[in-house]
């Protein structure tokens, strides 16, 4: 209980610092907007082609908006060493870990609520045909992007060219997760939904995140430790 | 009279630290005991900071060892996190906090009492004027900052108190007063370290001098030193 408690606490103490400067939510909302207005004007309005392409273009917005608010919401943790005194706390470090991930799912997903209305907007997508179903997929996708996400930022946070390097580490590990999430998504919102096959993937991104959890909460105190 | 579970002693083993190919500490053995201030001297590079990274649990060690001990047993990495208080060269604090909410936060982390009256006490006992504390302390001045780490440090009552270079960005009076603070620490039974390189702050009130040369102890001994004779030691022993 107090491990829960404890990443509450530092989860809470996050999006309130973000609540208050609105700094990273922002940027990374219009940067998600952005490229799905650029996805809107290279790619035709053609309905077929649409239900082939909004899949990727929708994660590929939210793995993109998604590298540029954890960047941001580590180096914070930079500005005045602060990641030393959450270390430094009496509390287990998986505490920190899991604040530190619950608040940048809560980033990834506010992305996510910018990216699915824009999209369907722009690109007369039909995003909200099983609609729980899609929030199920971006939710395990978020988790799955924050769980990787913050074990490679807080292992970089002291390595000059961190921001390229997240990417690059981080990418090929999540390449697993953009295949469910557009597999899953595709099958959501085919002609015909395809809710066994979005079952299917759904159930592989439960199991990529269960299993990215258990490996990052053995790993990370080794990792963030000079 | 010490609390219950507070440090008494720490035994630095043979201690060496390397950084790739960089050796920033070798074979560094040192005892700090209870009701002690030990001043950690030495150029830049010396590897004073990455000694107190090391024994505030931060960094950890290449080589060596180091024990934390309370009333004779040894105590648990969880436990002496909650013994520790570090005041290092950053704040560790955050900048859009104000002061009150940056101790509030850490105070919940370490399970001490999180009121407004407790920490506008603290704060006073710093000496971070009341109309600043409701600022974000990004908006602070190098010297206000220091105050609020120096209050976040002493937040839990530690019984391992490592300073940083303590006295920078503070003018005069702020610190002669954190000089009176630390005597009261070492009075009040807490284990003091303090890396710095202004000796006249720390005149008369350590009672424990360690010298680091290129990662190297070159010369450790207790007793109390005015002014001239801590600058004697440290000419002698620190070039």
């Amino acid at each position: 209980m107090g491990i829960v408690r404890q990443a509450a606490r530092v989860a809470w103490k996050d999006l309130r610092i973000e609540l208050r400067s609105g700094e990273i939510v922002f940027t990374m909302a219009f940067f998600a907007a952005l490229l799905a207005v650029i996805h809107s004007f290279v790619f035709p309005v053609d309905p077929k082609l649409v239900r082939a392409a909004v899949p990727g273009m929708l994660w590929v917005s939210i793995a993109f908006a998604g590298t540029i608010g954890l960047g941001r919401a580590f180096d914070r943790e930079r500005e005045h060493d602060t990641m030393r005194a959450l270390l430094l706390a009496p509390v287990p470090r998986v505490a920190v870990f899991l604040g530190k991930t619950l608040a940048i799912t809560g980033l990834v997903l506010a992305v996510t609520a910018v990216c699915v209305p824009v999209l369907a907007f722009l690109l007369d997508a039909p995003l909200f045909s099983e609609f729980w179903l899609l929030v199920l997929v971006l939710v395990l996708g978020a988790i799955g992007i924050a769980i990787v996400g913050t074990v490679f930022a807080a292992s970089l946070l002291k390595v000059r060219s961190r921001d390229v390097l997240l990417p690059v580490v981080m990418y090929p590990l999540l390449v697993p997760l953009f295949v469910a999430g557009t597999s899953a998504t595709a099958a959501l919102i085919a002609e015909k939904a395809n809710l066994d096959r979005a079952w299917y993937w759904i159930v592989f991104l439960g199991l990529y995140d269960a299993a990215f959890l258990v490996l990052s909460l053995w790993i990370f105190e080794s990792l963030v430790i000079e | 009279m010490p609390a219950a579970g507070a440090i008494d002693r720490v035994r630095i083993d043979k201690v060496g630290k390397r950084y790739g190919s960089e050796r920033a500490l070798a074979g560094v053995s040192l005892e700090l005991a209870a009701g002690s201030m030990c001043a950690l001297l030495g150029h830049n590079g010396a590897g004073k900071t990455t000694l107190v990274g090391i024994v505030s649990t931060l960094v950890r060690q290449s080589s060596g060892k180091v024990a934390y001990e309370a009333a004779g047993k040894s105590v648990a990495a969880e436990a002496v996190r909650r013994e520790i208080g570090l005041l290092a060269h950053a704040s560790l604090c955050y900048g859009e906090l104000t002061a009150v909410e940056n101790l509030a936060f850490f105070a919940g982390l370490y399970g001490v009492d999180a009121g407004r009256a407790a920490i506008g006490k603290l704060l006073d006992r710093v000496g971070l004027e009341p109309r600043a504390r409701d600022r974000a302390a990004r908006t602070y001045s190098r010297g206000m900052l220091q105050r609020l780490a120096l209050a976040r440090a002493l937040l839990a009552k530690p019984s391992l108190v490592l300073l940083d270079e303590p006295f920078t960005g503070l003018d005069r009076g702020g610190a002669l007063a954190l000089g009176e603070q630390l005597g009261e620490l070492r009075a009040a039974g807490a284990i003091v370290v303090v890396v710095t390189h202004d000796l006249e702050a720390i005149a008369g009130r350590v009672d424990h001098v360690a010298v680091l040369r290129r990662g190297q102890l070159v010369h450790e001994a207790r007793g109390a030193y005015d002014y001239e004779q801590l600058k004697d030691l440290y000419h002698r022993h620190a070039n």
